[in-house]
């Protein structure tokens, strides 16, 4: 165990290291969700609420942040660096965990920035109810990084980036990141209930509205966990495959 | 060193790489791994450093039993594969550091040694570069630093020469051969150059179609060849992989196995 802990802080560091060497590589995974936020979010805001729309756009920076973290190990097994890691006692959770905390740390600062220029903007949520959301979307980047590395070293390494580029917009617009799927057609509110981000997108909701001790967030939380739990085991399994 | 019986692999799907590989290699030797492309030379060699599980025989390497204790034989062994390790865009300092601190070391040893291995290694001055600011003499040498930083008694090299000019293969072969005398290190290295197995080598194994066809000393192989390479292509067939008459050369390569083992 403290081999597993000691390693994976190892890993992370690291990682980290590197990831905040490559700045405009941090900058480009916010891009898109700021620009979210500056072109459409005034107009968005006549009809809807600030409130609404930054949550919404925080699960979007995680799903094409962390969501796209497992194009590094597409480069690491190219390069060789994948299988210099393999060949180390390190345990393989460690090899996994490390990588995907590092790329949970940078979907943080990406999340930082989201609501702080949301602030700008005129965002009114409770500061306790942002940090437990950022907490929230941050293991819930642990989960869909895993699920990012799993699925690279699983598909043809030049598939990689359009297979989960295109998964990333229909899971963007289930979860209701622009308008509450409650306001969906019955199918569509169903089909989005079997997304984990939907849950976790009205947990925010709630959270930046100071209602803490909701079933929502109760469903939120328990969706965030279960999805690293099991991604981060799959992952692991996929990272020592084959091996003795 | 390595003490290996039955070893074999049969890929999902169905495909058997490695029938059945029985090999020994003491402390202290370089031994050479030789064998036409698809022979199971990649798949036995990744066997032998845990990265592929056999699915069948057993193996002590470093020591340690393959199957039962993986973690302590990645422990004592190095490995610097075909592809080589070092990423193109992390000065090579970082990435070393980590290497050995995985190994369980603490960061100013793991400095202390890193800077000892580069230095032996004529790399001194270019820690803080990337891997694509480097030459591939260069990269393949940092390879190797990055399979010795830990202190490992077994080193494994997968071709470690190829696409190398001959001032750098040779001077990769000093480094192999110093780090025999010097630290007693045993390697265990594949080759398709056979020069290259006659020069460093002071054993050879010669792997056909997942199953050991020769071993002996490299004169011993020669036999009466003219050549090492006269002799490999008389032992493994003129067209590797390609339906070559397996009878003949099982039979050729029984007179040629040496008495080594």
């Amino acid at each position: 165990m403290r081999t597993v802990l000691r390693d994976t802080w190892i890993v992370f560091l690291h990682g980290t290291r590197i990831a905040l060497r490559q700045k405009a590589g941090i900058a480009f995974g916010v891009l898109q969700p700021l620009l979210y936020l500056v072109l459409f979010g005034p107009l968005f805001a006549t009809i809807g609420t600030w409130e609404t729309l930054v949550p919404g756009l925080l699960v979007q920076v995680a799903l094409l942040s962390a969501g796209m973290a497992g194009f590094g190990v597409v480069f690491d097994v190219r390069s060789g660096v994948l299988e210099r890691l393999r060949v180390t006692p390190a345990p393989r959770v460690s090899l996994l965990l490390g990588r995907v905390l590092s790329s949970s740390l940078t979907l943080l600062i990406q999340s930082v920035t989201l609501v702080a220029v949301g602030y700008g903007f005129g965002l009114r949520a409770r500061p306790f109810g942002v940090l437990a959301a950022l907490a929230l979307m941050t293991l819930l980047g642990v989960g869909l990084a895993a699920l990012s590395n799993a699925i690279a070293l699983n598909l043809a390494p030049e598939l990689f980036a359009p297979v989960v580029s295109t998964a990333v917009v229909p899971l963007i617009l289930l979860s209701g990141a622009f308008l509450p799927m409650s306001m969906a057609p019955g199918w569509l509110d169903a089909l989005s209930r079997v997304t984990p981000f939907r849950h976790v997108l009205e947990a925010v909701r709630d959270l930046f509205a100071g209602r803490y001790l909701t079933w929502t967030v109760a469903a939120g939380v328990a969706v965030a966990l279960l999805l690293s739990a099991v991604c981060v085991t799959a992952g692991t399994r996929v990272f020592s495959r084959d091996a003795a | 060193m390595i003490k290996t019986s039955g070893l074999c692999k049969t890929f999902p799907g169905g495909v058997t790489a490695v029938r059945g590989v029985d090999l020994a290699v003491e402390a202290g030797e370089i031994v050479g791994f030789l064998g036409p492309n698809g022979a199971g030379k990649t798949t036995t060699m990744r066997m032998l450093t845990t990265l592929l599980r056999p699915s069948g025989g057993t193996a002590t390497v470093a020591g340690h039993d393959l199957l039962a204790d993986p973690r302590a034989v990645r422990r004592r062994i190095g490995h610097v594969s075909q592809g080589g390790a070092v990423s193109p865009a992390v000065p090579v300092r970082d990435d070393l550091l980590l290497h050995a601190m995985l190994y369980g070391m603490r960061a100013a040893p793991a400095r202390e040694r890193i800077g000892k291995v580069l230095e032996r290694l004529g790399l001194t001055g270019l820690e803080a570069r990337p891997g694509a600011a480097l030459s591939g003499g260069q990269r393949r040498r940092f390879d190797l630093a990055f399979g010795l930083v830990h202190g490992p008694s077994l080193l494994f090299l997968d071709e470690p020469t190829t696409g190398l000019d001959p001032q750098s293969r040779a001077g990769l072969w000093e480094h192999v051969r110093d780090l025999r005398e010097r630290d007693g290190l045993t390697v265990f290295l594949t080759t398709h150059y056979l020069d290259e197995a006659d020069a460093l080598a002071d054993r050879l194994f010669v792997i056909d179609r997942g199953v050991i066809v020769a071993e002996g000393t490299p004169a011993e192989l020669k036999g009466g060849s003219a050549s090492l390479d006269e002799a490999f292509l008389a032992i493994t067939g003129l067209s590797p992989g390609e339906g070559a008459p397996s009878a003949e050369t099982s039979g050729g390569s029984s007179s040629r196995r040496g008495a080594a083992r």
